[in-house]
């Protein structure tokens, strides 16, 4: 892929900056987004219509939360865990909560290392990143058990407004199916890293393009995306 | 390629945005365990959330350092949706109201 037509610097200063950059950049009869690879631009571009279908889900659960004359479920009390004698309050979701932090951290680290051409660190990051989204995902099943035990359903629940299961079910399951394929790919970067396909630049499925680290610095922006959606989901469903 | 178009930063920053992550997490969780109820309760929440989500979107996802077009191209379309909340709040209250009316007050066929 020729990227001749492409009059970005190497340096900064080249093309100038703020708003006028931003004029510049868009009107600059080529690609607008200077510095980033096209696979980046449209991970973002995918990340952000990802944004608009998880916040149509919290909207709608606040319309339906908000029009409901039954009471609203307490969050606190049916996300509880009983351990060492006492009731204790959504201890499973603080730390879910902290394991999908975790792995972030983990995602961004090996970004870094993966542009350092560190295959086995990036490569060991990654594994351990995809690990830790798993056992997020195990923990999910075992809190969906739990409450489709106490008889909670889409439908309706034993414990107030019937649209608390519908709306739970809907917004934890979609998020857990991105963790759940985060988790997949993750494992096939952590595979074509440690093969050393960037560095030689093998071509890969689906697009049989050239791959390059910049594909470990997008599915890291796939990946913080999903902890992104879980401070929201923790912060309007489980806290509110 | 890679470098010329990758982030690479120091590996500092990224421990430091984890350390607060972590605080940040723990803080609103700690609204849920102290039981503040009300506005402050919901301040709270909404204050520490957006921290977060700062954080992640600034840092781990290297928004801080990208050209103004694509910061712009991705974080302006995402204000639309406080016009859709708006309108389902409006929305939702109306059918509360309504409900209210006819359901619980019985008044209504």
């Amino acid at each position: 892929m020729t990227e001749a037509n492409v009059t970005h610097g190497a340096g900064p200063g080249d093309r100038p900056d703020g708003l006028q950059g931003v004029v510049a950049d868009f009107a600059s009869d080529q690609r607008a987004f200077k510095n980033v690879h096209w696979g980046k631009a449209m991970m973002w571009i995918f990340l952000l219509s990802d944004t608009f279908i998880f916040s149509t889900f919290l909207v709608s659960y606040m319309t339906v939360r908000m029009s409901t004359v039954v009471e609203w479920p307490i969050p606190s009390d049916v996300f509880a865990l009983h351990m060492f004698g006492a009731d204790i309050p959504l201890i499973l979701i603080a730390i879910m909560t902290f394991i999908l932090i975790t792995s972030s951290g983990t995602m961004a680290l090996a970004v870094n290392f993966g542009y350092r051409q560190n295959r086995k660190v990036t490569t060991l990051l990654l594994i351990i990143t995809a690990l830790l989204g798993a056992s997020f995902v195990g923990m999910q099943v075992f809190e969906w058990s739990k409450l489709i035990h106490e008889g909670v359903r889409p439908w309706g629940n034993p414990f107030g407004a019937p649209q608390f299961g519908a709306t739970f079910f809907m917004i934890t399951g979609f998020h857990g199916l991105h963790v759940s394929v985060g988790v997949l790919f993750l494992f096939i970067v952590a595979r074509k890293v440690w093969r050393g396909d960037y560095d030689v630049g093998r071509r890969g499925f689906f697009t049989s393009r050239k791959g390059t680290y910049d594909i470990v610095e997008s599915m890291g922006l796939y990946w913080h995306f999903v902890d992104l959606v879980w401070v929201f989901i923790f912060a309007f469903f489980y806290l509110w | 390629m890679a470098s010329a178009e990758g982030q690479q930063h120091p590996l500092g920053i990224y421990f430091k945005i984890w350390g607060l992550l972590f605080i940040l997490s723990a803080m609103s969780y700690m609204v849920d365990i102290l039981e503040f109820q009300g506005y402050l309760r919901w301040s709270l929440i909404i204050i520490f959330m957006m921290l977060k989500a700062g954080l992640i979107v600034a840092v781990f996802m290297h928004m801080v350092w990208e050209r103004l077009a694509i910061v712009y191209a991705i974080l302006v379309p995402p204000l639309a949706l406080l016009v859709l909340m708006a309108l389902m709040a409006f929305e939702g209250d109306y059918t509360n109201f309504t409900r209210f009316l006819y359901f619980v007050n019985g008044s209504g066929g």
